[in-house]
């Protein structure tokens, strides 16, 4: 009898080239995606003189430095411009496909690939980037990787992996309206920790999963690195066909259906075994936001703030102590009585056209008490959003429609959030200084964002949406 | 890459939970070249004040521990952001070991590709150590790769580390000449695959 496997068991499988004693593997990568941040990879292949092994599987987007509220034509900033130009150097050298500033399927790359249809279930995908972990919404192996190892992909579309331990965080019932992917990501992590998933591939199944649109399923998968995951990954189903059917890039005829075969068996077998089982109740989530300076600290919007004297451990209170420091936070604090000075709605987590409909549906026929920035998460998404008239939404509101890029995820563009302010965000990272140095970042879904702009404070978005109904 | 046997060094304690790679290097610094010199910039923003001034009570801004070749961290260390450049920034500062409970997946992987140890004790051992160290600062503590110890004053703890990582460390090899030893499975595999998966190949290419 064969063994009953898992489907990261399965994907592991179909990938491996070479199996070493000591347990490495050498595998296949089906899809590289670098960006303007890989450059240091490829100034190893210069020093090798070596060339890219497989240019048609490599794809390259401008996301991480392109500007996002200044001219994109002739960039201004100087270094802003170096690292573009930098990289369409770099992918024309070596052949690879750019989707660059002027190209209409610009955007940020883990957006862009499973909206062009490069991202496909049962392949293997890696990306000098954390976030690479989205792509798994769609049945894929994807993780990030660092620049040592690009340049290996490069020269060799194969890379050295331990595989890693398997988790399966099973998530069901209902999900209540008002409740967003975002909420259960965040429901996840304040659970198992930011370190919670280290050293595991996660696997996220249940009804409730099951029920999340692909566009929700891959904010829950970006955000699993911030569970420590190695990755996250949703078993591929008709959903998805219908997803990737749809893509640009998406296989045709007789040669579709073969996938289609081939996708359907990429489901864990019943019985298949797991390192490690989490499970939630979809019932009991609520909107979620982040206090802290750790997506680990997320409580629902109704909770207050927390106290470090009343946790045990020293360490972690101590950790709680210096977080509410940088935070300007004091225990007890209502969540709901935090005021923000901006908001921001963008990023590879939240900015695909489901997420900026959801922001909008808050905001249509309200205004911001706050000034804010909607950055599409592709050029596609903006000439939707267009389209549907979301972007007058916005402006009606008073927020600045934006252009396409990582933005104010990073900052790293310029466009950041000033020391002291408090940001409600849809970004997936609340790290100290992360939109910008002194920044103070609340992470919450695109609803709720809109939600907390309307008030000027974290608020509850689900009264908001009660009171739309007629 | 440099070879890493055995290390006796001044060791800094940055007893900080889940300390993330965006700390280890801020942002705004990614696109400097490596030769810019990143070690400077190494945790610039608890290091330095808002005004440009050095934080006092910064571990890495003691005298004692200023030069330290060793970090000892807390739990879930460099977690986040993949950016290779964090290890950079360690290493050109001088650091050649991370001792800590546990490491972000991904800074562990970069971090052996470029010749820096990253010791794995139990949380229990990490208290002890960090005690030992705020109590007597100036005293040297020794990794040993080959043994797989880290001696701190009379103590002795063993540390965990892949055994596959810890060959690289220790001859201080190049994964990409280990990968072309495999070239013919890498071409086999290639030709077998296009037949059983012919869907992956991606179909946009203009
Ligand atoms: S949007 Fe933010 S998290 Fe996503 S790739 Fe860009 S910088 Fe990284």
């Amino acid at each position: 009898m064969t063994q009953k496997q898992t489907l990261f068991d399965k994907l592991w499988a179909a990938h491996e080239v070479v199996r070493r004693e000591d347990g490495e593997a050498l595998l296949w990568v089906d899809r590289h995606y670098v960006h303007e941040g890989s450059f240091h990879a490829f100034s190893r292949l210069a020093e090798r003189g070596a060339a890219v092994a497989e240019p048609d599987l490599t794809f390259a987007v401008a996301d991480h430095y392109v500007p996002t509220r200044a001219p994109r034509k002739n960039i201004a900033n100087p270094e802003l411009a170096r690292m573009v130009r930098q990289l369409e150097d770099n992918t024309a050298t070596h052949r690879i496909k750019l989707f660059g500033l002027d190209d209409p399927r610009q955007g940020i790359v883990h957006v862009v690939g499973p909206e062009q249809g490069l991202t496909l279930p049962g392949l293997l995908i890696v990306c000098g980037d954390s976030h690479t972990s989205t792509h798994g919404a769609l049945g894929a192996y994807a993780f990030g990787i660092g620049a040592s190892e690009v340049a290996h992909v490069l020269m060799t579309q194969t890379i050295w992996q331990r595989k890693p331990k398997r988790m399966r965080i099973s998530i069901d019932g209902q999900i209540a309206p008002g409740v967003a992917a975002k909420d259960i990501i965040l429901a996840v992590i304040a659970k198992i920790g930011a370190g919670g998933a280290t050293s595991h591939a996660i696997e996220f199944a249940g009804s409730a999963i099951r029920a999340l649109s692909i566009e929700g399923r891959l904010t829950l998968c970006n955000m699993s690195i911030e569970a420590g995951a190695r990755c996250g990954m949703i078993a591929p189903d008709a959903k998805t066909f219908d997803y990737v059917k749809e893509r640009p890039a998406a296989l045709k005829g007789p040669a579709f259906e073969q996938a289609v075969d081939a996708w359907s068996k990429l489901t864990s077998d019943e019985g298949a075994d797991f390192d490690r089982e989490v499970a939630l109740d979809a019932r009991h989530i609520v909107p979620h936001v982040t206090w802290g300076t750790s997506p680990e600290h997320a409580l629902p919007v109704v909770a207050t703030v927390p106290d470090p004297m009343k946790e045990p451990d020293p360490a972690r209170a101590n950790d709680l102590r210096d977080a509410l420091g940088y935070m300007g936070l004091h225990a007890g604090t209502k969540l709901t009585d935090i005021a923000i000075d901006r908001v921001f709605i963008g990023s590879c987590t939240n900015a695909r056209i489901e997420d900026l409909r959801a922001a909008a549906a808050v905001l249509a026929g309200r205004v911001s008490k706050v000034p804010g920035l909607v950055s599409p998460g592709s050029s596609a998404v903006k000439r939707q959003a267009e389209q549907e008239g979301l972007d007058r939404i916005f402006r009606d509101a008073g927020l600045e429609w934006g252009e396409s890029g990582c933005s104010m995820c990073v900052g790293i563009n310029g466009d950041i959030v000033a020391p002291g302010e408090r940001c409600a965000s849809t970004t997936n990272r609340n790290f100290r200084g992360r939109q910008g140095p002194g920044a103070r970042t609340h992470l919450m879904s695109p609803a709720m964002v809109a939600a907390a702009a309307v008030t000027g404070h974290l608020a509850d978005v689900r009264p908001l949406l009660a009171s739309r109904k007629p | 890459m440099e070879k890493f046997t055995r290390l006796t060094a001044a060791a800094c304690p940055l007893d900080v939970a889940n300390l993330n790679t965006d700390q280890l290097l801020p942002a705004r610094y990614l696109k400097w070249p490596r030769s810019a010199g990143l070690g400077k910039v190494l945790l610039q923003d608890l290091r330095i004040d808002s005004e440009g001034r050095e934080r006092p009570d910064f571990p890495l801004n003691r005298p004692v521990w200023r030069g330290a070749k060793i970090i000892v961290g807390g739990r879930n260390f460099a977690c986040g952001s993949s950016r290779e450049a964090a290890v950079y920034a360690l290493y050109d500062y001088g650091i050649r070991c991370v001792i800590a409970p546990s490491f972000g997946d991904i800074f562990f992987g970069n971090a052996v590709q470029n010749g820096l140890l990253t010791a794995v004790v139990d949380d229990a051992a990490v208290a002890e150590i960090i005690a030992t160290l705020n109590g007597t600062p100036d005293m040297p503590i020794t990794v040993d790769l080959e043994q797989q110890t880290v001696l701190c004053g009379n103590r002795s703890y063993r540390f965990a580390i892949d055994p596959a990582c810890r060959l690289r460390l220790l001859n201080g090899w190049d994964d990409i000449a280990l990968t072309e030893s495999f070239r013919d499975k890498v071409v086999a595999f290639k030709k077998e695959d296009a037949g059983r998966r012919a869907w992956a190949r991606p179909v946009l290419t203009k």
